[in-house]
């Protein structure tokens, strides 16, 4: 009997391990360390948010999946899958500026009335600027980045070119090269030969976003939030930052022809159709799609 | 003490032993539905994240409903749920109360006799421990943009009927202007009555949302009474913007059409500003504007009512302003007011004969009285909120209906006017995503006057007061 406690014990410690392992080691922060930064500030247009005047929000909307010191171990935590968002590590997912920066609070302002698609994450709509300020102010205040770093500078985005024919197979062109296929699939089914495998940067298998079943991107659906997507990466995720690799025009480019892999109607999808447009073959010889 | 309520309950016992049959159907084999409040655990939000306090409903909850029952995300499909999710909600409240009513007519009797001799105007007040009646709420998506609710709820004996039960297409065309729903449903009421922070008998309800002038026999122009119809609803993507508009069967929610065929419609809308710090203000109207019947056929008889068959339609409407005004994080002030009127008909007694709340019948030739005229009142209900947490609520509310146009010439104008003065807090120990539990306090006084018995000449006004400390719990 006493046995069999201590091998059930022991199994269990060992499950906690591993669980924990991923976890990174500044989890350990203290609600002092937190309280010493409740200064922090957000600016978004000519609204000033305060970490201290989003305490109560934060416990009323957002603790229970975010956690007491913002590590994402909220009650909620073992139920949902993407699992919430860990603060203190301070990496976002939806930015305006180059991959490995901090995001704009314009940036974090926007994420919280759009919510995440294909996560748990709502959509805070309803809340004053303020009430968001305020929150982005306290979100910020969960990691020791915003007192050492600034935010990125956001990326610039050229003006949206008229879609053609010719810009779509462009962009065809552009997804075989630069292979988003390999993780998204040559048709946008998410089933792209490394797809199986993907894991995020805690090591907790992550899929590849589906294009063809009208799920919202989390990071926005208009043109400019897809270019701003790819060339900006989703970071802590596989979704890499293409800004090396693709050249603005090219980039829409390849936004038009991302148009054509989703359901929802739209121009470029109808062109593609009228092209009869082939999906990319991941075996032909560079540059002969 | 009431839930949520109906006068006119119908005998559906064996519903009641169905329901119990499911109930323990349920927990046997769904092993993760044992104690989640159903959208709470659907979604890993706590109470806090819709409910202002518990159950009312703050602007992201409001949201929600107004999505149908969905954060507008992937997750609003059933189909994320594990196999062994029941979207079921069970809420009760056991407690004890005090209550006192004034001017109650009590026979008296001589030493010696059994029979009474006379009769007095006693003051009775009964206090004991008590329950609230079951309310057994299922709700959810039926599949994405398609959602349901679904309320059977019992009295406190245990005697069951059906509050609500609607399906609703949402955001047609992808619209969220264009959601349609069907069946039996609340009003869209932005205080709600289904939704209130206070569960006294007379605190319970808003008067306003029930007010009947006396000697009226209309009772379908209760707004706070769940009702039987369809309903077309939009709102702005943030829904700062909202209207609805439905079309009722003038029966006051009660199924099988025993009434005539009449219909009602009720009509809402209403706009919502940002305004910095102190919140999101918001304002609106709502209408009904109905008819409903007073000339009752018969067969067999003047009482053998031939069911569905009263024609004889007379109006009424019910109209007014609904503010929701926010002072910052802790403090904020809800305001409905009320114009009413009913068609002289109704004012003379005509109206629902059936359930005898009406007492005449207008048959042929029937002429109203001379000089009679239309009943028409004027009310408001302020209550103030102080959320010292989401914790920890505390409410009034002040309410009062004045009469502006007594049906017959000469009777007091004061006659039936109604003020009712509520005070409550509510301390909720816990806040989770799985239930919901709140220590409930309140006391609540109302007024009315000439509706007391009058033994001979004056009318006397009627006094009521109720205290209640108890457990309002749900899971
Ligand atoms: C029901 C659970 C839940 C609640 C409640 C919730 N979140 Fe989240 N949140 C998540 C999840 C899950 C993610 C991660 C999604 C992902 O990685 O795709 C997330 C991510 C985020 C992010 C990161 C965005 C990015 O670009 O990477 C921010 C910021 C955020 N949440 C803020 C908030 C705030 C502020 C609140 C309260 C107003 C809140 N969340 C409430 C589940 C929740
Ligand atoms: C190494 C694998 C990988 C490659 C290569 C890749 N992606 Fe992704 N992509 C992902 C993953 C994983 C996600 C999902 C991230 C998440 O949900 O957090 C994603 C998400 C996206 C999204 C949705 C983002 C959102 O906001 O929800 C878009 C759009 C996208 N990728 C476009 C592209 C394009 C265009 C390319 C090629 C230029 C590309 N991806 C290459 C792995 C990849």
């Amino acid at each position: 009997m006493q046995r069999n406690n201590l091998r059930k014990w022991s199994l269990l410690l060992g499950a906690v391990a591993i669980v924990a392992l991923p976890m990174p080691s500044w989890a350990q922060l203290t609600k002092y360390d937190l309280e010493s930064r409740m200064g922090v500030e957000s600016h978004v247009g000519n609204i000033t948010g305060h970490a201290k005047a989003a305490k109560a929000d934060y416990r009323r909307y957002c603790v229970v999946c975010h956690g007491e010191l913002g590590d994402g171990n909220g009650e909620s935590f073992p139920w949902i899958d993407p699992k919430p968002r860990d603060f203190q590590l301070g990496v976002f997912k939806c930015r305006s500026t180059p991959t490995g920066t901090l995001p704009t609070d314009q940036d974090l302002f926007d994420t919280l009335a759009r919510g995440l698609d294909r996560s748990n994450m709502p959509q805070w709509s309803t809340f004053t600027k303020q009430q968001r300020a305020d929150l982005v102010a306290w979100v910020k205040h969960f990691s020791p980045r915003w007192t050492n770093e600034k935010p990125g500078t956001p990326i610039t985005i050229p003006p949206e070119p008229e879609v053609t024919p010719e810009r779509i197979k462009a962009g065809r062109d552009v997804f075989a090269r630069v292979q988003c296929w390999k993780c998204h699939g040559v048709l946008g089914q998410a089933n792209g030969p490394s797809a199986a495998t993907l894991t995020d940067d805690l090591g907790r298998p992550i899929a590849a976003y589906n294009f063809t079943e009208g799920a919202r991107p989390k990071c926005g659906d208009t043109d400019r939030d897809i270019y701003r997507i790819f060339m900006t990466g989703l970071d802590g995720t596989p979704m890499p930052s293409f800004a090396d690799n693709i050249k603005p025009d090219e980039a829409w480019d390849l936004v038009f022809y991302l148009r054509t892999l989703m359901s929802q109607n739209s121009k470029e999808k109808a062109m593609a159709k009228q092209l009869g447009l082939k999906p990319v073959d991941p075996n032909a010889p560079a540059g002969q799609q | 003490m009431r839930l949520s309520s109906h006068s006119r309950l119908r005998d559906v016992s064996y519903f009641g032993s169905l329901v119990l049959i499911a109930v323990f159907v349920m927990l046997a084999c769904s092993p993760r539905a044992n104690a989640l409040p159903a959208f709470a655990r659907k979604y890993g939000l706590r109470c806090s994240a819709c409910h202002e306090s518990w159950p009312m409903l703050n602007y992201f909850g409001q949201k929600f409903k107004d999505n149908g029952y969905q954060l507008m995300n992937d997750r609003d499909a059933p189909i994320w749920q594990s196999p062994g999710y029941w979207p079921v909600t069970f809420r009760m409240v056991s407690m004890w109360h005090r209550v006192s009513t004034g001017k109650v007519l009590v026979d008296t009797y001589s030493p010696g006799l059994t029979d009474p001799t006379g009769v007095a105007i006693q003051r009775i007040t009964t206090s004991g421990f008590d329950l609230s009646g079951l309310d057994l709420h299922t709700g959810g998506t039926l599949d994405k943009n398609i959602s349901f609710f679904l309320l059977p709820s019992s009295d406190p004996a245990g005697s069951f009927h059906f509050e609500t039960v609607m399906a609703r297409l949402d955001n047609l065309f992808g619209s969220p202007w264009l959601n349609i729903k069907l069946g039996k449903f609340e009003l869209d009421n932005l205080l709600s009555e289904k939704r209130p922070l206070t569960l006294t008998g007379n605190g319970g309800i808003y008067q306003l949302y029930h007010f009947i002038p006396v000697g009226d026999g209309n009772i379908f122009g209760q707004i706070g009474d769940n009702q039987l119809g369809a309903e077309l609803m939009g709102h702005s993507w943030n829904d700062r913007t909202r209207y609805s508009a439905a079309l009722l069967s003038s029966n006051d929610g009660t199924t099988q059409l025993p009434y005539g065929n009449a219909y009602s419609g009720f009509f809402t809308a209403s706009q919502a500003f940002d305004t910095g710090k102190a919140g999101v203000q918001r304002i609106g109207f709502y209408a009904m504007i109905g008819q409903a019947p007073t000339t009752w056929r018969t067969s067999g008889g003047a009482t053998g009512f031939l069911p569905g068959a009263a024609i004889g339609n007379k109006s009424f409407s019910r109209e007014g302003f609904v503010g929701q005004f926010y002072f910052g994080q802790h403090v904020d002030l809800q305001v409905v007011t009320q114009h009413g009127q009913d068609s002289a008909w109704f004012g003379q007694g005509y109206g629902d004969l059936i359930d005898g709340v009406a007492t005449l019948n207008n048959t042929t030739g029937t002429v109203l009285p001379a000089g009679s005229r239309s009943p028409s009142w004027n009310g408001v209900l302020f209550e103030p909120h102080y959320i010292y947490s989401p914790q920890l609520i505390f409410i009034g509310r002040y309410e009062t209906i004045r009469m502006s146009q007594q049906s017959t010439p000469g009777t007091p104008s004061n006659l039936g006017n109604i003020s009712s003065y509520t005070l409550a807090f509510r301390y909720n120990p816990f806040m989770t995503s799985r239930a919901g539990f709140a220590w409930h306090n309140e006391y609540n006084w109302l007024h009315q006057d000439g509706t007391g018995p009058s033994l001979g000449l004056t009318s006397t006004n009627v006094n009521t007061s109720e205290v209640m400390t108890g457990f309002d719990f749900d899971f």
